[in-house]
């Protein structure tokens, strides 16, 4: 990815990633990362252990501070880097790889964090109804009053999707939000990501290992590695094997899924005889 | 490496709603709903509750000492007071009453409810339920000041040298956790056992060299924690600065309800991370160094409270301040009375009474804490 190749004409509805970077003591974890995908689509960002993604994720909804030069997250003709943090806050919401929490918190009260941008000090916000709606999406309606530390992983992961949810974001940005969920769980996710997109026009940008499930779910994939971008397109035409073994290390097979037609990944580490 | 850079054809989208003014989620009925946690009626009667204890309080804990003086009396020389009018009491029971034990139970309420937010917003802060100003060096950062300037006559008041005192001793915590690594709570807290430690020594220090004799026992009494000292001065300084600092807090409270996941979820919320935690932080300094200068050091009320008034409302910190400021009120002129009376005409410091009746409390809590997770 070359900081000087020109921005493309973009329309205000897409969502437009540019220049963003972030070093830790000179290393360079997110190296000028630049992309753009229409709005109301789903984008899958890949790539190896420590190439940036969770980083990158960060930078887009400002929870840290980019420090490349000109750095912006247009979406809607806004810059969401340039927004007040409680305007930002209401547009961009992130779910985190990992949350962890020391408090006896129930479910809802959760979920009712992420409500906290539209509240003001003189005034709570009219939230239930946001509030029961994010839980029900996410299918974490029926332990609204259980504690969130007596959670199984798969149920807390739910129940932070269901406090972005809260937010009402246009942009939403999830962590490998398919970790702890069980399979008909992740196909549950997806369809649920892709009813919100189809309902209310949300964009969003999900970092996943699951390299089939990038290929089957999403619109775009963006490859990170070491960083930098170093692929990015059209789902699923940006992906190939020859990618994946300068990316990954591994050989990977793509058969079809003899039900949809679309691609599933098989890996063997290099060298291994294939058949 | 080459890189294609996305740049496709929009689809034929609909127009985007900017902002967040649409609700993308429709209706549902509300979810029903249960929990083990108070809501509504039973809610509001632990509010209420609370807030006629407190004065009911007030009056009963003025009642009570050895100078055997009847409870009407004591309260006819209240109004009397109040309305302008002569003491029906002799000057010197009127002093013992008035500005005795009065100023004394004023006091203990200031500190009990300073010393209760404290907690709550340190726990907080450092996502710890054990939190509590002690963990961060903050009260025996508040000793060294004021024994600072009760002993070597350095010329402020021992208010603003105990606040000084919190402030530097949280600097130095800070900096501290912040040398060894990305700020986290664990850090913070060995962090601030450290300068805990350190402030202690020094206080010791401070005394060691310069008390001899009686005044020895004087010291550290206060240095217990002690409300012997009480007058009108403590009761302006205490309650100003608990008004002044509790009522923005209060109102700010969602801010810390956000701390709740961690800093990345606070910022992903729309908070200053830094800047909100630099307040947070100076705040409960200001209350800690207040409370210290007042009464010395008085340990577990920070640390009870905030627990039981989680447990009682919940999580959300408009809720628990409140509640915290109220009971830590009532709590502290309760224990402070056991201490002045329990074994008179001896006086315990009250210190070592929040211990005694604090432990035991904090142990339960740590019990549940454990057997939940
Ligand atoms: N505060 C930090 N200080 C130093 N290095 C860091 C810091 N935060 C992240 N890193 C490093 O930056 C790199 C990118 O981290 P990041 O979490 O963004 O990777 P990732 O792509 O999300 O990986 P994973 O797939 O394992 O979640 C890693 O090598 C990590 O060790
Ligand atoms: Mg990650």
């Amino acid at each position: 990815m070359t900081a000087a190749s020109a921005m493309p004409a973009v329309s205000a509805h897409d969502l437009s990633v540019h220049g963003l970077s972030y070093a830790v003591r000179g290393k360079m974890l997110v190296d000028d990362v630049s992309f753009d995908v229409p709005a109301g689509t789903l984008t899958a960002l890949i790539g190896p252990n420590g190439a940036g993604k969770s980083t990158l994720l960060r930078l887009m909804n400002g929870a840290l501070a980019s420090n490349g030069e000109g750095a912006a997250v247009m979406l809607g003709g806004r810059d969401l880097l340039r927004l007040s943090r409680r305007e930002r806050a209401k547009t961009v919401a992130l779910v985190e790889q990992q949350s962890t929490i020391e408090f006896a918190v129930t479910v809802r009260e959760a979920v009712a964090l992420g409500r906290i941008p539209f509240r003001r000090w003189w005034a709570g916000a009219g939230d239930d109804r946001v509030i029961d709606d994010a839980l029900r999406l996410a299918g974490a309606g029926a332990w609204a009053d259980r504690q969130v530390a007596t959670l199984s992983g798969g149920e807390r992961q739910r129940v932070t999707l269901a406090r972005a949810l809260a937010q009402q974001p246009r942009l939403l940005l999830l962590d490998e939000p398919t970790n702890h969920l069980d399979i008909a769980a992740q196909l549950d996710l997806f369809a649920l990501l892709r009813d919100l997109i189809d309902r209310t026009h949300l964009t969003v940008v999900v970092a996943l290992h699951d390299l089939s499930a990038a290929l089957n779910d999403s619109d775009y994939v963006v490859v990170l590695s070491g960083g930098r971008v170093v692929a990015s397109g059209v789902t699923p035409d940006a992906v190939d094997a020859d990618l994946i073994r300068r990316v990954y290390g591994v050989e990977a097979a793509f058969v079809a899924d003899p039900g949809s037609g679309r691609p599933v990944v098989i890996f063997r580490r290099l060298g291994d005889v294939g058949d | 490496m080459t890189s294609t850079r996305i740049r496709l054809p929009v689809p034929s989208a609909p127009s985007v709603a900017e902002g967040a003014g649409e609700n993308p989620m429709p209706a549902t009925p509300r979810a029903s709903r249960r929990s083990s946690r108070l809501r509504g009626g039973p809610r509001a009667a632990v509010y209420v509750a609370a807030a006629t204890t407190l004065p009911a309080s007030v009056l009963l804990a003025v009642g009570i000492g050895s100078a055997g003086i009847g409870i009407i009396d004591v309260w006819q020389t209240v109004v009397a007071h109040l309305a302008g009018m002569p003491s029906p009491l002799s000057p010197l029971r009127d002093g013992i009453v008035w500005d005795i034990r009065l100023t004394r139970v004023l006091t203990a309420a200031a500190v009990g409810a300073a010393l209760a937010v404290s907690g709550a917003v340190m726990q907080a802060l450092t996502r710890n339920v054990l939190a509590d100003p002690y963990l961060l060096g903050l009260s025996s950062g508040a000793s060294v000041g004021a024994v600072a300037a009760l002993m070597l006559g350095v010329a402020i008041m021992p208010t603003v040298a105990a606040f000084l005192g919190a402030l530097a001793a949280l600097t130095l915590t800070l900096l501290l956790a912040r040398s060894l690594g990305p700020i986290s709570p664990s850090r913070t807290i060995l962090a601030g056992i450290t300068v805990s430690a350190f402030g202690v020594a020094v206080t010791s220090f401070l005394i060691f060299w310069n008390v001899q004799g009686d005044s020895y026992r004087e010291v550290l009494n206060w240095l217990m924690g002690s409300l012997a000292g009480s007058g009108w001065a403590t009761v302006a300084v205490s309650w100003a600065v608990t008004a002044v600092i509790g009522i923005p807090l209060v109102l700010g409270a969602r801010v810390l309800d956000a701390f709740a996941f961690g800093d990345t979820a606070a910022a992903s919320l729309g908070i200053h991370v830094t800047r909100a935690r630099w307040i947070f932080l100076a705040v409960v300094a200001l209350l800690t160094g207040m409370a210290v200068a007042v009464s010395g050091a008085i340990g577990f009320i920070g640390l009870v409270l905030p627990n039981a008034a989680r447990l009682l409302v919940g999580f959300r910190h408009r809720l628990i301040l409140p509640l915290c400021a109220l009971a830590g009120a009532t709590f502290m002129i309760w224990v402070d009375t056991g201490a002045r009376t329990l074994f008179a005409p001896r006086e315990l410091p009250v210190g070592i009474m929040t211990a005694l009746v604090g432990a035991p409390i904090f142990a339960l809590v740590l019990w549940r804490h454990r057997s939940r997770s």
